[in-house]
C-alpha cells in the first residue's frame, strides 16, 4: 500500500477531487498548508510597513491506495492539478505499512 | 505587596468619599439669576451627540484598534477601551468635571465646587451652554474626557499590562486631560488669551499624540518588531471601527456647537469634507509612494482628516476644510512613513495621526478661522489677524510640552505601582490569554 501526498494550488482542489472520484478513489484527507518551491511569495503593506510573505498557501491531499493504483492516481492528480505556471506543486509517494477501517476493524487493502 | 495595598487604600478612600458626598449632596440653587430657558432642540442634539461620541469610543475605537493588532491581542485591546471608558466616566462625574470646568481658580484649575456634580443640575450654565441643562453639557464633555486616554492605548498596544493601562488612563485623565480642558475650555489661562479649540484638536489630539510618543519610547518596542509578521489580523473590523469614528465625529464636532443651529451644520459639513479629502489625499500619497492604494490607508486618511479639522470645524468654510483634509492626508501619511526612521514603536500610529493632525489642525485654525463663518469665533491669519495665530502656536507648544512632561512622570509612577509591560512570555502568548484568560476566536 502507498500513501500519496499531493501538494497543489488551493483552487485546484475541487478539480483534483472530482478526477480522483472518477477513477474510483473513495476517500481522501485534505489539509491547508503553506510552502514554497520556486514560486515567489508576495508583498503586503500596512501603514508604511512592508512585509514580504515567502510562504504561499497550498492544499495537501492525502490518498491511501493499493500498489496497483499508484501510477493511475499520480497521472490523474498531475493532469487535474496542472496549470503550467510555477507553483503547481509536487506529489510524494510514501510506503504505507498498514491501515485499519475503524468501524469494522478490517485491515490491509480492504481497509482502503 | 506594596502596590496592591496602595490600590486597596485608593479604592476604599474613593468609596468612602462617594458615600459622604451622596449624603451631603442636595439641590443647590444658582445665585439670584433668573432661570435660563432650556431649548429642547439644542438639548436633544447635545444628548444625541453625546451618544455619537460614546459610539466613537465603543465600538468605534475599540474595533478600529482591535482589527489592527494580532489575533492573540484583540480582546486585550478592546478591553482597555471599555475599562478606560468606565473608569474615567466615574472619575469625571465624581470630581473630574468640577476640576476641568468648575469656577476658575487662578486660570489654572476649576476647583472642587462641583464635586459629585453638586450644583450641576438641569439649569443651564450661562456661559458654557445657556440653552441646555448643565448636566447635558457635562455629559457631552464626559465622552471627550473618556476618549482622550483611550486613544493613547494605541501607542502601547500588544504589550501593556491591563492593570497598568487602566491605572495610567485614570491618572492621565485627571492629571493631564483635566488641566488642559480647563486651560482651553474651562475658562483657564489659554482661553482667557483667546485660544480656540472647537472640539478638541489640542485638548484631545495633541495631548493624546504627545502622550503616545512618550509611552512608545518609555515602554519600548514590541518583541520581534521589525522582523516578525505583525500585520493587522482583521482589517474589516478596523474598517467597521473607522465607520463608527466617521459617523460619531458628526457628534464630536457637530455637538461642540452646543446647539442645533447653523454652527453645528457648518461644523459637520467641515468635518465630512475634511474626512473625504483626507481619505483621498492619503490614498493618493500612498499610491504614488508605494504603488498601490490600500483600504487601511483610506481609513487612516479619513481619520487624519477628521482629527485635523476638529479644532477648526466650527470656525471655517467648507473650502478651508477641504484644504485641511488635503494637507492632513499627506502630512500624516508622511509622518507614518518617517516613524520608521525615528525608531519608536507607536504600534497604532497615534502620534502620526492624532499628534501630527492635532498640531496641524490647531495651527490651521489660526490660519483659516473666520468671523464671517462664526461671529463667536475669531479671524485667523488669512482673514488678516496675526494675533490669534500666535495664540494658537502657544496652544500647540503648551499642550505638547505639558503633556510630554506630565505623561513621563505618570508613567514612572505607574511603573512603580504596577509595572508597565507584560513579561516577554505573556507578550508571546498574547494579551487575551495572559491578561484575561480568553481567546477571541475558537
Amino acid at each position: 500500500m502507498k500513501l500519496i501526498e499531493a501538494i497543489v494550488k488551493p483552487f485546484k482542489l475541487d478539480e483534483v477531487k472530482d478526477a480522483l472520484l472518477e477513477i474510483g478513489i473513495q476517500g481522501m484527507t485534505v489539509t491547508e498548508v503553506k510552502g514554497f518551491g520556486r514560486q515567489k511569495g508576495h508583498k503586503e503593506t500596512y501603514r508604511g510597513q512592508e512585509y514580504t510573505i515567502e510562504f504561499v498557501p497550498k492544499v495537501k491531499i492525502e490518498v491511501a491506495v493499493n500498489d496497483g493504483q499508484v501510477q493511475r492516481v499520480l497521472e490523474t492528480i498531475t493532469r487535474a492539478a496542472k496549470t503550467g505556471s510555477i507553483g503547481d506543486g509536487k506529489i510524494f509517494v510514501r510506503e504505507l505499512t498498514s491501515a485499519v477501517r475503524i468501524r469494522t476493524g478490517e485491515t490491509g487493502e480492504s481497509a482502503l | 505587596m506594596k502596590a496592591s495595598a496602595q490600590r486597596k487604600t485608593v479604592i476604599v478612600g474613593m468609596a468612602a468619599g462617594l458615600i459622604l458626598l451622596t449624603g451631603l449632596w442636595g439641590e443647590q440653587a444658582w445665585a439670584d439669576t433668573t432661570p435660563l430657558k432650556v431649548d429642547s432642540g439644542d438639548t436633544a442634539w447635545v444628548l444625541v451627540s453625546s451618544a455619537f461620541v460614546l459610539a466613537m469610543l465603543m465600538p468605534g475605537l475599540a474595533l478600529f484598534y482591535g482589527g489592527l493588532v494580532r489575533t492573540k491581542n484583540v480582546l486585550g485591546t478592546i478591553m482597555q477601551s471599555i475599562m478606560i471608558l468606565s473608569v474615567v466616566s466615574l472619575l469625571w462625574i465624581l470630581f473630574g468635571y468640577s476640576l476641568a470646568f468648575g469656577p476658575d481658580k487662578g486660570g489654572v484649575i476649576g476647583g472642587l465646587d462641583w464635586i459629585g456634580l453638586s450644583g450641576v443640575g438641569s439649569q443651564p450654565h450661562p456661559i458654557y451652554a445657556p440653552t441646555i441643562p448643565h448636566q447635558a453639557f457635562m455629559l457631552f464633555q464626559l465622552m471627550f474626557a473618556a476618549i482622550a486616554p483611550a486613544l493613547i492605548t494605541g501607542a502601547f498596544a500588544e504589550r501593556k499590562r491591563f492593570t497598568s493601562a487602566v491605572l495610567f488612563g485614570a491618572l492621565w485623565s485627571v492629571l493631564v486631560y483635566v488641566p488642559l480642558a480647563h486651560w482651553i475650555w474651562g475658562g483657564g489661562w489659554l482661553a482667557q488669551m483667546g485660544a480656540l479649540d472647537f472640539a478638541g484638536g489640542a485638548v484631545i489630539h495633541i495631548s493624546s499624540g504627545a502622550a503616545a510618543l512618550v509611552c512608545a519610547i518609555v515602554l519600548g518596542k514590541r518583541r520581534g518588531y521589525g522582523t516578525d509578521y505583525m500585520a493587522p489580523h482583521n482589517l474589516p473590523m478596523t474598517l467597521l471601527g473607522a465607520g463608527f469614528l466617521w459617523f460619531g465625529w458628526f457628534g464630536f464636532n457637530g455637538g461642540s456647537a452646543l446647539g442645533a443651529n447653523g454652527i453645528a451644520v457648518s461644523a459637520i459639513l467641515a468635518t465630512h469634507a475634511a474626512a473625504c479629502m483626507g481619505a483621498i489625499s492619503w490614498c493618493g500619497a500612498e499610491w504614488v509612494h508605494r504603488g498601490k492604494p490600500t483600504v487601511l490607508g483610506v481609513a487612516s486618511g479619513a481619520v487624519a482628516g477628521l482629527a485635523t479639522v476638529t479644532p477648526a470645524a466650527g470656525y471655517i468654510s467648507p473650502l478651508s476644510a477641504i484644504g485641511i483634509g488635503l494637507v492632513a492626508g499627506m502630512c500624516c501619511y508622511a509622518a507614518i512613513v518617517w516613524k520608521g526612521r525615528f525608531g519608536y514603536d507607536d504600534s497604532l500610529d497615534v502620534v502620526g495621526i492624532h499628534g501630527v493632525g492635532g498640531v496641524i489642525g490647531v495651527l490651521a485654525t489660526g490660519l483659516c478661522a473666520s468671523k464671517v463663518v462664526n461671529p463667536g469665533g475669531a479671524d485667523g491669519l488669512f482673514a488678516g489677524s496675526a494675533g490669534f495665530f500666535g495664540v494658537q502656536v502657544l496652544v500647540v507648544i503648551v499642550t505638547a510640552g505639558f503633556t510630554l512632561v506630565a505623561t513621563f512622570a505618570i508613567l514612572k509612577l505607574v511603573d512603580a505601582l504596577t509595572g508597565l509591560r507584560v513579561s516577554s512570555e505573556e507578550e508571546a502568548t498574547g494579551l487575551d490569554l495572559s491578561q484575561h484568560n480568553e481567546r477571541a476566536y475558537s
